[in-house]
């Protein structure tokens, strides 16, 4: 009876796993094929055409692209972790009046919908000229975010409060406290904030569409849509440099994941079932 | 305490007081205020009144865009927790084996969604795609998903069940929390597989399944990535197309930054969230009656 029923999972995972597989395999194999072979949905890329990756490298400004990518994702990754950290701090280590109150208001932003403060942000960076430039992209990460302060606010509270107490006998002051100890002991939780954020960072095109103007400026979702647009359809039908391009801006994330699975599966796990 | 101690929560909250007010209260105030106005960034805003948020019952695109938005939603959120719901019971029960299986599954969140919608346009494609070479097999003739205007809903549906990992590992990590001991009292009753998934498992879990239902309608609501990806931002792609990919959240993005109409827009983003309210309070009315949460007394 238990061994049927794993019996049958298994077979069902499998299933599942070559259809999710799948696509994987096809974008990999496909940028590899020369372009009469694109469309020929065969597993093996035959003729083996590697030269589409250099051939991408020469038509668009990949590596400018990359290093954009790499500086807005790591900025907006380093400025959640720290404020969030901060901010959460703030609600798990005092008691104060309206905290109740501050936290449910935190709660409740998580559920606005990101579409009703699209347009006045954007005026409010246009204003303070900035909205043509990388900025928008992370700063408004330096003010914490609401899931993250959740998140880490999860954290603080299970650090047992007799090392804050040693602190202050011995003299530490609020700031010093959080940095010397809080901070340290929060690594795990932060790791989590900074990978979920530099997925996000990474991944996000809809900021990137409203902010940046020049190609110099692209990250590597924004640099793809015009390759897209220009190679892709209503373009020059060079699919194969549109798959090796998607190639390029996923290969990261999958080394993120496998690097750090187990901060995204407990980033994920806090998220709903704590609720 | 020393007035250092009372200070420092405050200090400590500053930063997200100060983000609130710059980055939500103040623009969702100005957004308000900008819905009763014409504004273009060029002149100053002018008063309009109403006139925006009428405009929006006449506007034949926003019927469009709204109904295809709500037929997205419809069609993905129960797909989606269905297909989450079953393959993490298949992960659950396959034991140790399932960590490779839930890597696999996951990684299609980590895909760039521009990247994804790449290669769902190939993979859709209704002559060479690879998706209707397998309903070929089954002697299915597949539809032609990205141009026809009757399929290119349902075929954007079947693109964003590739990420159904995202929802599958929270269910995952919700049913390894449900005691065993459960099961295997049901089990002693004599209970079938089926009911002891629906008498068992669903009223252990239903607190996550609620919340997962709430925030993927709000993400449903608003989708637009994908979607702009492959059918929008492209002048020769676009010539000619009809409106059956004009999701809400694209129409109102062309309208504030293709026809710097931000005053019509920020009426139309106002309507968008009273919808997601209104939607997302009728699901927590119907909670009530379905959802368990362990430790309460009925």
């Amino acid at each position: 009876m238990r061994t049927r029923g794993r019996g049958f999972a298994l077979a069902g995972l499998v299933v599942a796993a070559v259809a999710f597989g799948y696509p994987f395999a096809w974008l990999v194999s496909a940028s590899l094929k020369d372009r009469a072979h694109v469309f020929d949905n065969a597993l093996l890329p035959v003729p083996f055409a590697p030269q589409n990756f250099v051939e991408v490298w020469r038509a668009v400004p990949l590596l400018t692209w990359i290093g954009n990518s790499v500086a807005v994702g790591v900025a907006a990754a380093v400025a959640a972790t720290l404020s969030s950290a901060v901010v959460a701090y703030g609600f798990a280590r005092y008691r104060f009046r309206g905290r109740g109150l501050l936290f449910g208001l935190v709660l409740a932003t998580m559920m606005l919908p990101g579409a009703v403060t699209m347009v006045p942000v954007y005026l409010e960076w246009h204003a303070v000229g900035l909205a043509t430039t990388q900025v928008p992209l992370w700063a408004q990460n330096l003010f914490g975010s609401a899931f993250y302060i959740f998140l880490l606010r999860q954290f603080f509270l299970g650090l047992p409060s007799e090392v804050f107490d040693a602190a202050r006998v011995d003299g530490a002051g609020p700031l010093r406290t959080f940095t010397a100890i809080a901070l340290p002991l929060a690594r795990p939780g932060m790791v989590v904030v900074f990978v979920f954020e530099l997925r996000s960072a990474w991944t996000d095109l809809i900021k990137p569409l409203i902010y940046l103007r020049e190609p110099q400026f692209y990250t590597l979702p924004r640099g793809l849509k015009t390759v897209l647009d220009r190679f892709g359809q209503g373009g020059e039908s060079q699919w194969e440099i549109v798959l090796a391009a998607s190639v390029v801006a996923t290969v990261p994330m999958i080394v993120l994941f496998l690097c750090a699975q187990r901060y995204f599966v407990r980033g994920l796990v806090t998220q709903h079932v704590e609720q | 305490m020393s007035r250092t101690e009372r200070r420092a929560p405050w200090l400590f909250l500053s930063p997200w007081l100060l983000g609130f007010a710059a980055f939500t209260a103040g623009p969702m105030l100005v957004s308000l205020w900008l819905s009763f106005t014409r504004y273009d960034m060029l002149t100053p805003a002018e008063f309009v009144g109403t006139d925006n948020y009428r405009e929006l019952f006449t506007d034949p695109k926003v019927a469009t865009a709204l109904g295809n938005t709500l037929f997205f939603t419809v069609l993905h959120v129960p797909l989606q927790i269905v297909l989450a719901l079953v393959l993490a019971s298949l992960l659950r029960r396959a034991g140790r084996a399932g960590g490779v299986f839930r890597t696999l599954l996951y990684l299609p969140v980590m895909t760039p969604p521009v990247a994804l919608a790449a290669l769902f346009l190939l993979l859709l494609n209704g002559q060479t795609g690879a998706i209707n070479d397998v309903l070929g097999w089954f002697g299915f003739t597949g539809p032609n998903w990205t141009t026809d205007p009757a399929w290119i809903k349902p075929g954007l549906v079947l693109m964003s069940l590739w990420t159904v990992g995202s929802t599958a590992v929270i269910y995952l990590a919700a049913l390894t929390r449900v005691p065993p001991e459960l099961y295997e009292a049901a089990e002693l009753d004599g209970a079938s597989p089926w009911r002891r998934f629906r008498h068992v498992t669903l009223p252990m879990i239903s607190g996550t399944v609620y919340f997962t239902v709430i925030v993927n309608t709000i993400a449903s609501l608003q989708v637009f990535t994908e979607a702009y990806v492959m059918f929008y931002g492209n002048a020769q792609t676009e010539a000619g197309r009809d409106d059956s990919a004009l999701f809400y959240v694209i129409y109102l993005f062309q309208q504030a930054f293709g026809s710097l109409r931000m005053g019509y827009a920020s009426a139309m983003a106002w309507a968008l969230f009273l919808v997601i309210a209104l939607i997302t309070a009728l699901q927590v009315r119907a909670s009530r009656r379905l959802v368990h949460y362990e430790g309460e007394v009925r």
